[in-house]
């Protein structure tokens, strides 16, 4: 594949979602693309060439960071002239969404105390969710069943995740760890019994994860790092450093071919990485305040973020860039939580002010206001197939809406 | 996490204040003296309705938060931090008991408070302030002469005051305390963890070698994250629109799901006809599958048409190969290696019964990664044979007779009103069942020779995945 390949199989290669750093310089062209922007390479070659020299000659740091202060303001102006067209430009020629009639159909009672995350299983019905006095409950949320409970040693605990099989969940906070427990039919067998401990971090357990199967855990933590485990064995895989502050939220590419994941951390960093090397391959930082949540788009070439400074914002992987920013005079309370409906057309949020918005990704503009949680929302995760959504409060309930 | 909503809630509530833009206010009279400035809560809702241009129910939403946390408080009702949108009457909170300005708040405070309250006027304390009081008393016994001073010297000092500032200064300050010791067990202030970086610190910059290290390794990535950006603004906006218009149909928020969506109607029969290996898939599935590639390989019935037509090309080791791939790359670490050499066996090796059509350069790299191998090591050939699928054998797939066959037998169901009941729900076939079903089936035909997959998993689903309804019922 590195050998002779053709241009047209290199463009093949690019279409195909083959990540944009695999590529080597010369292929890094898009051609058939309508609005395709390329910067003057001589402004571009002279800076970095300029850039390039000053790190070399040993110069003091304040220079290097003017330099490269100077150097992006230069290319927002180039790029500034080039008229990039806009989402919601494009998206004048879309329809409306017609009026949605979303309201509760499930409240989930059982929790004492505030619920702080929650995770589908892939049958669509079934959920697991996690709350401040250490209890993780799984439920059939279409019949309101509880059918398994566990009590962690720990209090507040902040993720939680269902495995691909339906056999298992994971969950951890404040132990520092993240620890996977195998389901069972009988009723009566002690769950904290068969318990492994995979995950070990130096602070708070953020948020879990599992990959394609149930034998591998993508963990994020206070610590501000994330790490990929071995469930057998607890070996630690893969470990990612570049936050600098506590990592809250992480999702994985939902790719057939990818291999990369997403994070959001308290230094308003929202991180791209691959899986395979360890390496930070993208980064944005628009966000005024921690981000809270991270999800991807359905196609896995953006991902939107929720952030304590009131504001939902989406990010282009491709174009390396936040694309569009979902924000409203009214909402003055940080954002939580936020998932794509099955299309991608629609966002939905939580907030702390205990209200859910729904908001059309492509025009920007609020669709409606969900309320009926009478405390923080925590969580909002859409149901494997789009049928519904859940979310998870302070109020310790739970809600699916549709 | 760290407050961080008081500046634009501080603006909000300066703004309401403006007395030619605010909300309009008027005094209020008490018993004989009159409270200035107090506005009703129906003028309040109606003022956040038009300044931010939301409705009635958000504008009471927001209502409600700004007295949750303390920016007006009610005069009558005054433990119940609500905004009633009728003629109740409420006040702006004074600047300095606002949460802005993040005095921490002191349990020493709180017990002048009360001492304060009760020097003034005996059983004047509620229940849960008088709980509160003996709680106090008890765990700062040895500060209580201090305390106890401390309160009759503001009483003293409050009675200097003239008499209507005095009664606003004491609502102002019952207002506070109901804020942050509330009655009850929920409040505003409860903020949950802290986190271990403060978003209001200011940075420190260090000089360390660490700190530099990182100020380097951070210029670097900007100057390439720059660079990088400026080659690939390609046509953003049109990829997500375009998803968003082929699914629009096959999202259930936008467009109703057939027969019905389980949730609203208590009838599961979505499920159970969408289920992974149902022999009869629906229609609006079978579109799906021809989006593109990936939508057919990540639906299991979609992935099992798709082997069937490979069958009958003689081309199933692409799939089996890619399948293999995946099972090692997410497969447990201990079974890696004896599942790379398996595979190596069985796909690339010179004479292996399934050997897979890959390019020299790729199968050189592969071969010599599997000298050492390690969970990524078949990337390349994956790859390879992924795109292999998606270019070539996809679009023949879409025209063959196998497609074709299923696409026409696909079925279209009714949509039905069914009404909301909830006796209708049914719990289903746990999914740690099915796994043991699927485990004893795959042992049955491991002992009984090879069998043609799809067919096992049909059967699976025919068993269905709902628990048998009880007879009569239906």
């Amino acid at each position: 594949m590195r050998g002779v390949t053709s241009a047209r199989q290199q463009h093949q290669l690019a279409e195909a979602g083959e990540p944009w750093w695999r590529q080597r310089e010369s292929e890094r062209k898009r051609p058939n693309t309508r609005t395709s922007s390329t910067i003057p390479s001589p402004l571009c070659a002279s800076s970095l060439k300029m850039a390039c020299q000053a790190l070399q000659s040993g110069e003091s740091l304040a220079t290097l960071k003017n330099e490269s202060d100077s150097l992006k303001k230069k290319l927002e102006e180039e790029r500034a002239k080039l008229h990039d067209v806009e989402l919601n430009q494009v998206a004048e020629k879309v329809e409306l969404v017609s009026a949605l009639s979303i309201r509760t159909r499930r409240v989930l009672k059982g929790h004492g105390n505030k619920v702080l995350c929650m995770d589908w299983c892939k049958d669509k019905r079934r959920l697991v969710s996690s709350s401040q006095d250490g209890k993780v409950i799984v439920w059939d949320g279409y019949t309101l069943n509880k059918e398994h409970a566990v009590t962690m040693p720990c209090t507040w605990v902040m993720a939680c995740a269902y495995a691909p099989s339906g056999c298992a969940v994971a969950c951890g906070g404040l132990d520092n760890k993240c620890s996977v427990y195998p389901l069972s039919l009988d009723k009566n067998e002690n769950l904290a019994a068969k318990k492994k401990s995979v995950a070990m971090h130096t602070n708070y357990l953020s948020g879990c994860s599992f990959t394609n199967s149930d034998m591998q855990l993508l963990t994020s933590s206070g610590d501000g790092t994330c790490a990929l485990w071995d469930v057998e064995s607890g070996q630690l895989l893969q470990s990612f450093h570049g936050h600098t502050a506590d990592v809250l939220s992480l999702n994985l590419a939902p790719s057939e071919t990818g291999n990369t994941f997403v994070s959001g951390g308290c230094d308003k960093k929202a991180n791209v990485w691959d899986m395979r090397s360890g390496q930070n391959v993208q980064s944005f930082e628009t966000h005024d305040s921690d981000i809270n949540c991270v999800k991807y788009y359905p196609t896995g070439d953006a991902f939107a973020s929720a952030s304590d400074d009131g504001t939902c914002r989406l990010y282009d992987l491709r174009a390396d860039r936040e694309v569009a920013v979902y924000q409203k005079d009214s909402i003055i309370f940080g954002a939580s939580s936020v998932d794509f409906s099955l299309s991608g057309r629609l966002l939905f949020a939580g907030y702390n002010d205990y209200t859910i918005n729904v908001w059309d990704v492509l025009k920007g503009n609020r669709i409606s206001v969900l309320f009926g949680h009478e405390n923080r929302v925590s969580c909002v995760k859409v149901s494997p197939d789009g049928t519904s959504f859940a979310s998870a409060s302070w109020d310790t309930s739970l809600r699916i809406w549709a | 996490p760290f407050n961080t909503t008081q500046t634009p809630t501080t603006r909000r509530g300066v703004q309401m204040q403006d007395p030619k833009t605010g909300v309009k206010s008027q005094p209020q009279r008490l018993v004989i003296t009159t409270i200035p400035h107090a506005i009703m809560g129906e003028d309040i809702v109606a003022w956040l309705a038009d300044r931010f241009n939301i409705d009635f129910q958000e504008a009471r939403s927001v209502g409600c938060r700004l007295v949750a946390f303390g920016y007006i408080y009610p005069l009558s009702d005054h433990k119940r931090l609500v905004l009633k949108p009728d003629a109740s009457l409420y006040r702006f909170q004074t600047p300095y008991f606002w949460p802005a300005q993040q005095w921490p708040v002191e349990d020493t405070d709180y017990a002048i408070y009360l001492a304060k309250r009760n020097i003034r006027k005996k059983g004047l304390l509620e229940l849960y302030e008088q709980e509160q009081y003996n709680h106090l008393h008890k765990w700062m016994n040895h500060k209580w002469d201090f305390i106890v001073m401390q309160a009759k010297e503001q009483y003293r000092a409050g009675k200097e005051r003239k008499k209507p500032d005095r009664v606003v200064f004491d609502c102002q300050e019952r207002a506070y305390w109901v804020v942050h010791r509330p009655p009850g067990t929920v409040s505003a202030m409860d903020y949950g963890l802290n986190r271990l970086v403060d978003p209001n610190a200011v940075e420190v910059k260090g000089n360390d070698r660490v700190g530099r290290n990182h100020d380097r390794n951070h210029t670097q990535s900007v100057i390439h994250h720059s660079y990088r950006r400026c080659l690939h603004c390609g046509d953003v906006p049109s990829r997500l629109v375009k998803h968003c218009t082929t699914f629009k149909h096959h999202d259930p928020f936008l467009a109703p799901c057939l027969p019905s969506n389980p949730w609203v109607s208590d009838d599961a029969s979505y499920w159970t006809l969408n289920g992974a290996h149902v022999e009869v898939p629906t229609k609006m599935r079978v579109e799906r599958w021809t989006f593109s590639f990936g939508e057919l390989l990540s639906d299991p019935r979609g992935r099992d048409d798709f082997r069937l037509f490979l069958k009958k090309e003689f081309s199933g080791e692409n799939l089996a190969f890619w399948e293999g791939c995946e099972d090692l790359k997410w497969g447990t670490a201990a079974t890696m290696k004896d599942k790379a050499q398996q595979i190596y066996k069985t796909f690339l090796a010179r004479g292996a019964p399934r050997w897979i059509n890959i390019d020299g350069k790729t199968m050189e790299v592969t071969v010599k990664g599997l000298k050492h191998p390690h969970r990524y090591v078949l990337d390349a050939a994956q790859t390879h044979i992924f795109m292999l699928m998606k270019k070539d054998s996809f679009g023949r797939y879409l025209k063959s007779s196998t497609f074709k066959d299923t696409q026409k037998n696909a079925i279209s169901p009714d949509e039905h009103k069914f009404r909301w009941n909830a006796k209708k729900r049914r719990p289903s076939l746990s999914p740690i069942a099915v796994r043991q079903m699927e485990a004893e089936q795959r042992a049955k035909l491991a002992a009984s020779g090879p069998v043609d997959i799809t067919q096992v998993m049909s059967k699976l689903s025919k068993q269905g995945k709902e628990v048998a309804p009880p007879a009569g019922k239906r």
